[in-house]
């Protein structure tokens, strides 16, 4: 093409900068070694298990970045990353909520103690309360069959657990992140 | 030659070629097996199952769509346990859909309603927790309801397959699965670039354009108040709008559709053909000015709202290509607010301008900042084609027995030239029609430049001398042929003088905004396309002026209001920039 066709009105070297900044260098050279060759879903996939590792889940900025560098259409990625439960698109909680799924929870009213954790926290399994206390899992037995139905709370077992005891549970988590928050919030207005 | 293949298709022997479909197979002996998501221009998706068929030796049903003939095969289209897995998979998508037929933009023309009605369901069976989305609204040109979509997966194909964009994906999985852009971001903040092609390949009502008619009624209820109202159009509506009140397809209809306007009562009805002519004087002149060294080659025309968006989000690079036009509709409403004003004494702020489009993405172009004359919008309302025909379906006009009417002057002349824009290939032969006369100071002696027409492919090129200098041209319909040629061009492959880019596969006559077809018929049909397109060429061929340069109103404008091409004032009024933006699409 002729000589006047790059330059000012190209946003792609400063577009790039910026996504670069954004992953980690390993993830980079991955896909640095990838360019040119025919772009797998396995290869999609194999990206994202790194970004996640690094940052702990996949943020749209990182989603972004991802598509730009590996030039594979956005849709395509968020729609991958949505698609398999493995990815999380949200930071994890402060405490993360492990619901005990498994045959003698679930025998035990299990179904009910999450229906009111998602009441409770207004979340679906995968994602993060908005105060970011809390991220909502499930899980197949803990080993703590005799104290079924179980949840998990950080590495703390709870059982046996009623729903209406589902209120207090998480307002104790909640008191304990605000005690951890003061002495912070403290020394920030010093 | 292929090998032939017998098969036995409800006890009917068949010979069909190796690789056909049963499907296919079928309608070769008149059985037309029902199907959704199967759209015979893209690719095969086979997820519906609503084509299923009974082979001898499988206990489950075949999707007939994705299954190719096989020697000896027996296939049954209708046996008992079909039809009931069929109306089954019908039922099924019912239930997981909102029941407003009644009020839904595609009562009457919807192929799930359509289906539902031949499958002979004729109530609802299963009623189950059903789906719920937000209806995404916000787009100046596209909605997106998820509520109404069966995840068939077309419009995902076309705007990847077709349109090189890939802005739609599947998103989830199972009953929560929802299709639309990345992260599920409004329209207007993807990498959409607005063409509408997706609300033609729908099925359903889950995409369609933003609509325009309310505010159109609205300013035609208190018209000759304190409103003038004007209506302009473009010269692809005149080849379709027919088919909206059963006229065969390619009918042109430019002296009725003038007729309706004027019964719902517009002050003043004009042609944007009349600026098509006038697009043409200023590109051509333009390119004359780039052949002499100012400015890069090749030029890019800049007609197509959907390939401007495409360029700033695909190919910021090449922005300076660009030709700095306005689109006919922009310098139609901008003459319209002054040259008109001026000459009728009316306060541009008393007129309202009303484009009918045969495109969705001119609402997008028409809300855009760059367009507005004294902080007022150029463009005040853009209804599709099919907008147009809901309008005067709900006046009540019988369209097929209007007589014909005239348009208005000044801006309702336009030579052969400004009528064939509607077809891709049409802006190349109006500007070259013009450039070879101002190069050669004669007008060519076959104005047909057929070379630039679709029967020549899905990208044209050409070549052609004029005054010893050779002058190359291309020509690509749909943007995944414009990202080819573009391709060829930027790795210096190819070198053209001019190029032409229309983001619809064949050009604003199949946009994004036309009527659609009866169900059966496929908007990306190229019978349909074709069709179109020689209702224009044959508008063209009955003229006597045929050239931009020659339309006596054109001189008339240039010589009391413009100066010259490329004036000052031309400039100021029917020039425009384009500048890079985000999100960057991917190439
Ligand atoms: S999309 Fe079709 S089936 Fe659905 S409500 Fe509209 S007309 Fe009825
Ligand atoms: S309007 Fe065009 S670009 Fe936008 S989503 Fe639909 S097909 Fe894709
Ligand atoms: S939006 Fe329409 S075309 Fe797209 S998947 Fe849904 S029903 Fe099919
Ligand atoms: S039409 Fe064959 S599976 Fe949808």
């Amino acid at each position: 093409m002729s000589d006047h066709c790059h330059g000012s009105t190209d946003n792609w070297p400063e577009l790039e900068r910026g996504y670069r900044a954004m992953l980690p260098e390993d993830v980079l050279a991955f896909i640095d070694a990838s360019r040119g060759r025919e772009h797998s879903e396995s290869m999609l996939i194999a990206t994202l298990h790194m970004v996640q590792g690094h940052f702990g889940h996949l943020g749209p900025g990182h989603l972004e970045a991802i598509a730009q560098l590996m030039q594979i259409p956005l849709a395509k990625v968020t729609g991958v990353a949505t698609f398999y439960h493995y990815f999380r698109l949200q930071p994890r909680g402060k405490y993360l909520i492990n619901v005990c799924l498994g045959t003698a929870c679930y025998v035990k009213g299990a179904e009910k103690i999450a229906q009111k954790l998602r009441d409770e926290l207004g979340i679906h399994f995968g994602e993060t309360s908005k105060d970011g206390i809390f991220s909502l899992e499930s899980t197949r037995c803990v080993g703590t069959c005799g104290l079924a139905p179980v949840v998990m709370i950080g590495d703390e077992v709870h059982g046996p657990l009623t729903p209406s005891q589902i209120p207090t549970l998480l307002e104790g988590y909640l008191a304990r992140a605000a005690e951890d928050l003061a002495p912070a919030a403290a020394s920030d207005s010093r | 030659m292929s090998q032939m293949i017998n098969l036995k298709i409800d006890g009917e022997s068949i010979l069909v070629p190796e690789g056909t479909t049963v499907m296919d197979a079928a309608e070769q002996i008149g059985i037309h097996i029902p199907r959704l998501c199967y759209h015979p221009d893209l690719s095969l998706e086979g997820n519906c199952r609503v084509c299923v068929v009974a082979v001898e030796g499988f206990d489950h049903g075949l999707a007939s769509c994705a299954t190719k003939a096989w020697e000896g095969m027996e296939v049954q289209t209708n046996s008992p346990m079909i039809r009931q897995a069929r109306r089954d998979i019908v039922e099924l998508l019912l239930d997981n859909h909102p029941k407003d037929c009644q009020t839904c933009d595609r009562d009457g023309n919807c192929e799930l309603q359509n289906l539902s009605y031949r499958m002979g369901v004729r109530e609802r069976l299963f009623e189950g927790k059903r789906k719920q989305f937000p209806i995404d609204d916000a787009g100046a040109s596209v909605v997106r309801n998820a509520e109404k979509c069966i995840l068939c997966g077309r419009c995902i194909r076309v705007c990847g397959e077709i349109q090189g964009v890939f802005n739609l994906s599947q998103h989830g999985r199972g009953f929560t699965t929802v299709v639309g852009p990345a992260n599920l971001t409004p329209m207007d903040e993807s990498a959409c670039i607005q063409c509408g092609q997706c609300v033609n390949v729908c099925p359903t009502a889950a995409f369609l354009e933003q609509d325009h008619t309310e505010r159109v009624w609205k300013a035609l209820s208190h018209r000759r108040k304190d409103k003038h109202v004007v209506v302009t159009t473009a010269p692809a509506i005149r080849a379709a709008l027919g088919e909206a009140f059963g006229l065969p397809m390619g009918t042109p209809v430019t002296g009725k559709m003038v007729t309706a306007l004027r019964r719902m009562g517009f002050d003043a009805i004009f042609d944007v053909n009349f600026s098509a002519d006038l697009t043409i004087m200023e590109e051509a002149h333009e390119l004359l000015k780039r052949l002499a060294g100012e400015g890069p080659l090749p030029l890019l025309t800049s007609c197509s709202p959907g390939w401007v968006s495409f360029l700033e989000k695909f190919y910021p690079e090449l922005i300076p290509h660009m030709s700095s036009c306005k689109s006919p509709m922009q310098m139609q409403s901008t003459l319209i607010k002054t040259y008109y004003a001026q000459q009728k004494g009316i306060d541009p702020k008393d007129i309202y301008v009303v484009s009918v489009m045969p495109c969705v993405a001119k609402k997008f172009e028409a809300a855009r900042p760059e367009h507005v004359l004294d902080g007022m919008p150029t463009t005040d309302a853009v209804i599709t084609t099919r907008e147009l025909a809901v309008m005067i379906k709900s006046y009540g006009i019988d369209f097929q027995r209007l007589p014909d009417g005239e348009f208005d002057h000044p801006l309702g002349t336009s030579s052969g030239a400004g009528d064939i824009f509607g077809a891709t290939g049409g802006v190349m032969e109006a500007a070259l029609r013009t450039a070879a006369f101002k190069l050669t100071g004669q007008n060519l002696g076959n104005l047909d430049l057929t070379m630039v027409r679709s029967d020549h492919g899905a990208i044209r090129e050409a070549s052609i001398n004029l005054a010893g200098q050779t002058i190359n041209v291309a020509v690509a319909d749909g943007l995944q042929n414009a990202k080819i040629l573009l391709e060829a061009v930027k790795r210096g492959e190819k070198k053209y003088h001019l190029i032409e880019i229309m983001a619809c596969p064949g050009g604003c006559i199949c946009g994004g905004g036309q009527p659609y077809p009866p169900i059966g018929t496929y908007t990306l049909n190229p019978e349909l396309a074709k069709a179109r397109a020689k209702a224009l060429y044959s508008i063209d061929a009955a003229k006597t002026i045929r050239c931009s340069h020659d339309n006596p109103d054109i001189q008339k404008l240039y010589a009391d209001f413009l100066g010259e091409p490329l004036s000052a004032k031309a400039h100021e009024l029917l020039h425009t920039h384009y500048t890079a933006r985000t999100p960057r699409g991917i190439r």
